[in-house]
């Protein structure tokens, strides 16, 4: 075994103990230093000493994604700027993104956590990985670099795109590792077909280690048939650390969290109360040691159950069931989050369509499809094809410009989207479950 | 002659020309030609109507996006040649066809035919001489 896998295996009391103790130093310091966690406490009357048992986390206020956005872009940050070494950011509804910055402390305990991830998986130092996440503000990359290197594994850092380059490195270097999303996996496992590439043949390629976004046991029973890989599912969340918050195991229908740095809860999204484990809700995590953003009892929207019972891999972290759904609106798209409001507010921009669209996500055989039908109002209709044609290409640049997808603009006549006085229903997502 | 013709937005989808058509049919307007033109996401179909007053009426209360725009009909002798007179003269003017379809194709010696010019006036300017 790794050794940086012996945390891992932490007896149950011990495990407890050190949450507890983490705990009651985190919340003080998130007390003294974040005004906003500060101001909740007060205005619910408990303070940093009333955390006694672990139980008692449930006093303390949570936090949401709208709070990273109120307070962007430094409101949330508890260390001073001289212990900051990076930054990442994610979208926001408004176009306004959250940002999370990091202390050295805190990025090495999310490789870490990534590392611990890949030695589950069965990856060595002996190991090539390709990190094919894109690299940048998003954690997806950087997150899988510096969990392989940590390892000690060598990284090939293609970042996403430029896929038959991918593939010929893939090949030459004999990459066994590739980190993507499962969706990008999907795509280059078409065009190394169109290549006349066979994995199992051509690569020496054995693990996918695919996360940031949901998928299903049907995809990856796809990926691990078409290409003879085993596919690994990685969690993780910008707000959080990326990539490496948990991670499945070989016996588990699941991911083991490494909750000796990232506490997790199941609430009920509507009535806040912490359920017991066993029960689905919202999944809550609470990081127990980072001092650049820590964030106490962050509601992640995503909806998963702590699983029961012992892991016959020995691991003492709790499994959480894999992710299906969100709790709120917010759509995650190749990877990317993408909120409803935020391609209203780009439709905003092109006068001559409606306010009324639609986005209609479904699955081809390899990718998800990301299509949205705008209205073209009456009065922007013309007889020319080509200005019709200009008409969709500045809709989509408009969409691209934002989101940094493009996804197939169709023009639909006016009034012809359901219409409705309250809540409307602007998505229709009908990707595989 | 210039004429209206009414230009109508479609979707790219069955049933939307259907759509149209009936609603013009309980409007009672009449269709004298019409013409589809598509684009890999949407189509525009372009008719001729009797009334094309009533007809655009009828479409913009059934929700449709329609709009009136001017065509351009020319009579085309009907005999080998015929068109390739007409289009030198429209060349040697300098005006571009944007598009074109068939108004009637008459019982033997002419042919008329709609175009769009991207300058209708010059283009009937230039073609004068040719009508007949």
């Amino acid at each position: 075994m790794n050794p940086i896998s012996k945390p891992d295996f932490t007896p149950v009391p011990e495990l407890r103990k050190m949450q507890l103790a983490k705990l009651q130093k985190l919340i003080p310091y998130e007390y003294e230093h974040v005004a906003l966690f500060r101001q909740r406490c007060d205005e619910k009357g408990v303070k940093p000493r009333d955390l006694v048992t672990l139980a008692d986390l449930a006093k303390f206020p949570f936090m949401k994604k709208t709070d990273l956005r109120d307070e962007y872009p430094l409101g949330l940050t508890a260390a001073p700027m001289h212990d900051i070494v990076r930054f990442h950011c994610s979208s926001g509804t408004t176009g306004k993104p959250i940002c999370i910055p990091s202390t050295q402390g805190d990025l090495d305990i999310w490789s870490e956590g990534a590392a611990r991830c890949l030695a589950m998986y069965g990856i060595t130092q002996d190991d090539v990985v390709q990190v094919s996440y894109g690299y940048g503000l998003f954690t997806g990359g950087l997150g899988a670099h510096y969990g392989a290197e940590r390892l000690g594994c060598a990284v090939l850092p293609t970042g996403a795109g430029n896929t038959e380059k991918q593939i010929m490195l893939m090949q030459d270097l004999g990459v066994t590792v590739i980190c993507c999303t499962p969706s990008y996996f999907l795509h280059l496992a078409t065009v190394a077909e169109k290549m006349g590439i066979d994995f199992r043949r051509d690569t020496k390629l054995k693990h996918g280690v695919f996360g940031a976004e949901p998928w299903t046991d049907e995809i990856r029973e796809r990926i691990e048939q078409i290409s003879g890989i085993t596919a690994h599912d990685i969690y993780g969340l910008t707000e959080i650390a990326g990539p490496g918050v948990a991670g499945n195991c070989q016996h588990c229908h699941g991911l083991h969290i490494w909750e000796d740095h990232f506490y997790p809860e199941i609430i009920d999204p509507d009535t806040l109360e912490v359920l017991p484990d066993g029960e689905q809700g919202e999944l809550v995590f609470t990081t127990l040691d980072r001092l650049g953003t820590p964030m106490v009892r962050y509601r992640t929207r995503d909806i998963s159950r702590l699983q029961t019972g012992e892991c016959p891999c020995g691991r003492t972290m709790r499994v959480m069931d894999r992710i299906h759904a969100r709790s709120d609106d917010m759509l995650i798209i190749h990877g990317v989050n993408v909120f409803p409001s935020q391609i209203e507010a780009c439709l905003m921009k092109v006068p001559e369509v409606a306010p009324h669209y639609m986005i209609d996500l479904s699955s081809t055989d390899t990718m998800d499809r990301f299509e949205i039908k705008v209205e073209v109002t009456a009065e922007a209709f013309s007889d020319d094809i080509r200005a019709l044609e200009g008409l969709r290409r500045r809709v989509l640049d408009a969409v691209k410009s934002v989101v940094g997808l493009s996804p197939k603009i169709t023009l639909v006549a006016p009034g012809s989207l359901p219409r409705s006085e309250g809540k409307i229903k602007r998505v229709i997502d009908n990707r595989r479950k | 002659m210039t004429i209206k013709q009414l230009s109508v937005f479609l979707e790219n989808k069955p049933g939307q020309l259907a759509g149209i058509m009936k609603t013009l049919a309980e409007a009672d307007v009449n269709i004298v030609t019409l013409s589809l033109a598509n684009a890999p996401e949407f189509g525009i179909v372009r008719m001729i109507a009797d009334d094309h007053v009533k007809g655009a009426d009828a479409l913009a209360k059934a929700g449709y996006a329609v709009r009136e725009t001017e065509v351009v009909a020319v009579t085309v002798p009907d005999r080998p040649g015929g068109m390739a007179d007409l289009t030198a003269k429209l060349d040697r003017a300098g005006v571009d066809i944007e598009y074109s379809y068939a108004y009637s194709l008459g019982h033997g010696e002419k042919a008329i035919l709609v175009f769009r010019f991207d300058d209708n006036a010059k283009a009937e300017a230039a073609l004068a001489a040719e009508q007949t």
